[in-house]
């Protein structure tokens, strides 16, 4: 049994997974339904001056016969009285003293209002805060959440501000609509967060219904760009989260968010430099009970792998992670079909064909047994193959015989300029 | 003795054994389905299927939600084809040569057409527009999957097509010859008002050689197309053969699918003679009908017997026994003259010298008696030898010769397709051939008759 405990920026929790601030942390019934079912901690569904919510709120991107590829929401903080909230945040924390109780918070970006915020929710007993400076919908049309988190200097300011107050530690939540994330992850560090969490939601508009027109989903017939969540953001969100990680002026800690819904999908959060994940849509999906599995799952691939604690694996696939500039030109793979596997329904071929390098050929042996195959010579090595392959085991991509030694593109510039500087001093 | 699986007995109720046995797919289950299609390139479904339908693209059509697509995609290759979906024998065709056997399980092709064919009827779509009308005339005799395929093309084609029925309703075998519950009438209908809406004329109760002469149709048209199929089971040729109680599966199908049913074969014991499909077909609807025990004798083994590895399942599963190298010698009645017992004689396969099929012999002093109360026999179709004859076409044993490219008859102003050709080492018995052949046909007359733009110019 490897160690799942995380102590997160000095928060600490007796498994990695935390439910993000959400409708799931909307009350305490829901929060400690979580907590009897196993996670190990909960971000409270954001704290603010009170909202109004509209009917209908969510979407969801379905895709082939599958429900909730992605799903989208234009719900606003939490609408119930604060008073209230943190009543049910005292309750729980008492009944559940071992678990992460996270209160999400959220106000104009202004020193006293985070000031009173800060306290009034630290009076309870919180383990810690989480700044939303990234909801898209709504609060930001306010100059709150992603209003907030798309200018560094108000990300710097309102995290100092928070900062200023707080005795826990304080986690920054960054939006992913910026076209640069390090850049409030920085602001974010600047203004002396103890951690930052990525990604809130991405903006979104999930569908427009083909027999009334109306979006989806829609408000009495009009809609508004809503958040984009689930499975469908995860690799958008661990390429921000790699990006941070691999910064060398972001040095805290990062709470991984974006998609989660697998054990799998933690253990690559992780590896990328999340030293938690948090988890939404799955959850709205299937219900808490999804937590046995990922706690489960997480265990036995831990002990499969030798590795005692899960803190262990954090950051570990970071260094591998770099600029494109950096990657190797002359090392070739080609894919290779095994045809005792290969069950002939020639996608490989056709994609190919279509629509990458015209390099798989559909043939027949001489008992007319047809049968495909690569010219590895014209492969580039591109995937395509391997990736709309149906079958596991049927096509492998493997190395081809080296011919050059390892070249990257800074390295061959370099060459260049090396070379062109000493005909020069020639 | 394990007795059949017991309906009901009230009428209502044995109609309810009439009704489609298996359920169709609902809209979650069909979309599951389809979106488990990998859409081959170069499919092999596609390969296997006589009419070629595109398979991957009629699933492609029903995961994306274009019902009218999947059902066009599907009918423009097979003008039954929601017969087809029902009757294919789709795990030797389509389902086989699906490529998931080689991994998971393959794509149910045949209920993913059923529910794409069932939106087209029940939605009454009108699939297909007739093609730009020309003079040229053709007759069809026979309005079964041969006849009403080939007048399907041709109405496309812009040719004035008339088919001529003999029975009341048009569809032939899929109208009258297959089991209610495994094709029920109002599909084959629908098929048949696809095609009459193309402005093809459907005679119906108008046979051929004795309502109107084959000259007659020779002399107004400008080709024939025979697709009579085949006609009643023969005689078994033992005594006893007229009693009361004595049925020709044929029309016994026929007489469930056209009069509904009726109380006769309640609690009844009955055996069926013969062991392929029709026979099948004969047991399972004696089930339904509330026979008390229903047994199939063969006088080879189940190697030999030529129905489908489903209808055989299916009889399993309606609790039909078989009694395997087992054939009738004589019937025997009461006062009454009604059918009360079958004497049988056990059988033995015997080796051919040069090869072939084993043969059937008695084994000595092994006749025993089987106590029935009715029997059913089903030991293959006869043919319409004397229509075949009028038209003075070359046959052997009533199997039209045609060539095989062009499906013309010795006569080459007549042609035919279908069972009447199928048989002595010709064609297929399949609906589907004859769907195929029906098309093929078309498209030669076609060819050889309708006026090139060069040669009317």
């Amino acid at each position: 049994m490897a160690d799942l405990r995380i102590n997160f920026a000095g928060i600490k929790s007796p498994n990695p997974y935390w439910l993000a601030s959400a409708p799931p942390t909307n009350t305490g019934y829901q929060v400690q339904r979580a907590f009897e079912a196993g996670w190990g901690g909960a971000v409270w569904k954001t704290l603010g001056d009170p909202v109004l919510n509209v009917t209908s709120r969510f979407g969801a991107h379905h895709f082939n016969g599958q429900r909730v590829a992605g799903f989208n929401n234009i719900e606003l903080i939490s609408d119930r009285p604060i008073e209230e909230n943190l009543k049910e945040i005292y309750e729980t924390k008492k009944r559940f003293p071992d678990r992460a109780i996270i209160a999400s918070i959220m106000v104009e970006p202004k020193q006293a209002k985070w000031h009173e915020i800060v306290k009034r929710v630290q009076a309870v007993g919180v383990d810690g805060f989480e700044l939303n400076l990234g909801c898209p919908h709504g609060m930001s049309e306010r100059g709150m959440g992603s209003a907030v988190g798309q200018q560094p200097d108000l990300v710097e300011k309102s995290t100092m501000w928070a900062k200023e107050a707080a005795e826990v530690p304080v986690i920054t939540k960054l939006t992913p609509n910026i076209t640069d994330i390090t850049a409030t992850a920085r602001a974010a560090e600047q203004g002396g967060a103890d951690a930052i969490s990525m990604i809130n939601t991405i903006n979104s508009l999930v569908g427009v219904d083909l027999d009334t027109w109306n979006t989806i989903p829609n408000v009495n017939g009009k809609g508004a760009h809503g958040g984009y969540c689930g499975p469908a953001v995860k690799p958008i969100a661990l390429n921000m989260i790699g990006e941070s990680a691999r910064n060398p002026h972001i040095t805290i800690p990062i709470s991984g968010i974006g998609g989660v819904s697998t054990w799998q999908d933690t253990v690559e959060f992780m590896l990328m430099g999340a030293g938690g994940v948090q988890i939404c849509t799955a959850a709205m999906h299937h219900g808490f009970r999804i937590i046995e599995d990922l706690v489960d799952g997480l265990n036995n691939y831990l002990d499969d792998k030798g590795i005692v604690s899960v803190s262990d694996i954090v950051g570990r696939s970071v260094e591998r992670y770099t600029d494109w500039s950096n990657l190797d030109l002359n090392h070739k793979i080609v894919a290779r079909i095994n045809t005792d596997v290969c069950i002939n329904c020639n996608k490989c071929h056709i994609a190919c064909e279509d629509t990458s390098h015209q390099c798989i050929d559909m043939l027949q042996d001489k008992h007319g047994i047809e049968y495909l195959e690569v010219r590895e010579e014209d492969c580039v090595g591109c995937n395509l193959c391997s990736i709309v392959c149906p079958v596991d085991g049927a096509i492998d991509m493997v190395e081809a015989e080296r011919l050059e030694t390892p070249m990257s593109w800074n390295e061959r510039q370099t060459a260049i300029q090396m070379l062109e500087q000493n005909i020069v001093n020639s | 003795m394990n007795d059949s699986k017991q309906p009901s007995m009230t009428l209502t109720t044995l109609l309810e054994n009439f009704e489609e046995a298996k359920p169709s797919y609902n809209s979650a289950e069909a979309i599951n389905e389809a979106n488990r299609c990998l859409y081959c390139y170069d499919a092999p479904c596609m390969e296997a299927c006589p009419t070629g339908i595109d398979i991957p693209s009629f699933i492609k059509k029903i995961a994306s939600g274009n019902l009218k697509g999947s059902a066009k995609t599907i009918m423009t290759a097979n003008p039954v084809g929601a017969s087809c979906a029902r009757v294919c024998p789709t795990e030797e065709l389509c389902e086989g040569a699906c490529v998931l056997n080689h991994s998971t399980s393959p794509i149910m092709i045949g209920d993913l057409q059923r529910y794409a064919t069932d939106w087209a009827i029940k939605n009454e779509q009108l699939l297909f527009q007739q093609g730009e009308k020309h003079d040229k005339r053709i007759a069809i005799i026979g309005s079964g999957p041969a006849g009403l395929s080939a007048a399907r093309e041709l109405a496309l084609l812009g040719y004035h097509v008339v088919i001529y029925e003999a029975k009341e309703e048009a569809g032939g075998l899929d109208t009258f010859g297959i089991v209610p519950f495994r094709l029920p009438k109002e599909i084959s209908l629908w098929e048949v008002d696809q095609v009459s809406r193309l402005g093809v004329e459907i005679c119906t109760g108008v046979e051929v050689g004795k309502d109107i002469s084959p000259q007659e149709l020779l002399d107004n048209h400008d080709a024939v197309i025979l697709a009579i199929g085949m006609s009643k089971v023969p005689m078994l040729g033992i005594e006893g053969e007229q009693l009361a109680g004595v049925y020709d599966a044929i029309e016994l199908v026929e007489r469930t699918k056209t009069y509904g049913v009726a109380d006769e074969f309640v609690d009844k014991r009955v055996a069926v003679i013969g062991a392929g499909n029709t026979a099948v077909d004969g047991a399972t609807t004696s089930v339904r009908l509330g026979a008390k025990n229903v047994k199939i004798l063969y006088r080879r083994t189940v190697e030999e017997m030529s129905a489908y590895d489903f209808e055989y399942e299916f009889a399993k599963q309606d609790g039909v026994e078989f009694r395997w190298l087992t054939a009738p010698k004589r019937l025997i009645g009461d006062e009454h003259g009604r059918v009360t017992k079958l004497e049988c004689i056990e059988m033995e396969l015997i080796e051919e010298k040069v090869g072939g099929r084993k043969r059937p012999v008695e084994v000595k002093d092994s006749s025993f008696m089987m106590d029935v109360d009715i029997v059913v026999k089903a030991i293959g179709q006869t043919r319409y030898r004397s229509l075949i004859e009028e038209f003075q076409l070359v046959h052997h044993d009533g199997v039209v010769r045609v060539n095989q490219e062009t499906y013309q008859t010795s006569n080459p102003k007549v042609f035919a397709a279908g069972d009447v050709i199928f048989g002595k080492g010709q064609g297929e018995a399949m609906v589907v051939s004859a769907a195929q052949q029906g098309k093929e046909t078309a498209y030669a007359i076609h060819r050889s008759i309708k006026p090139s733009k060069t040669e009317t110019a």
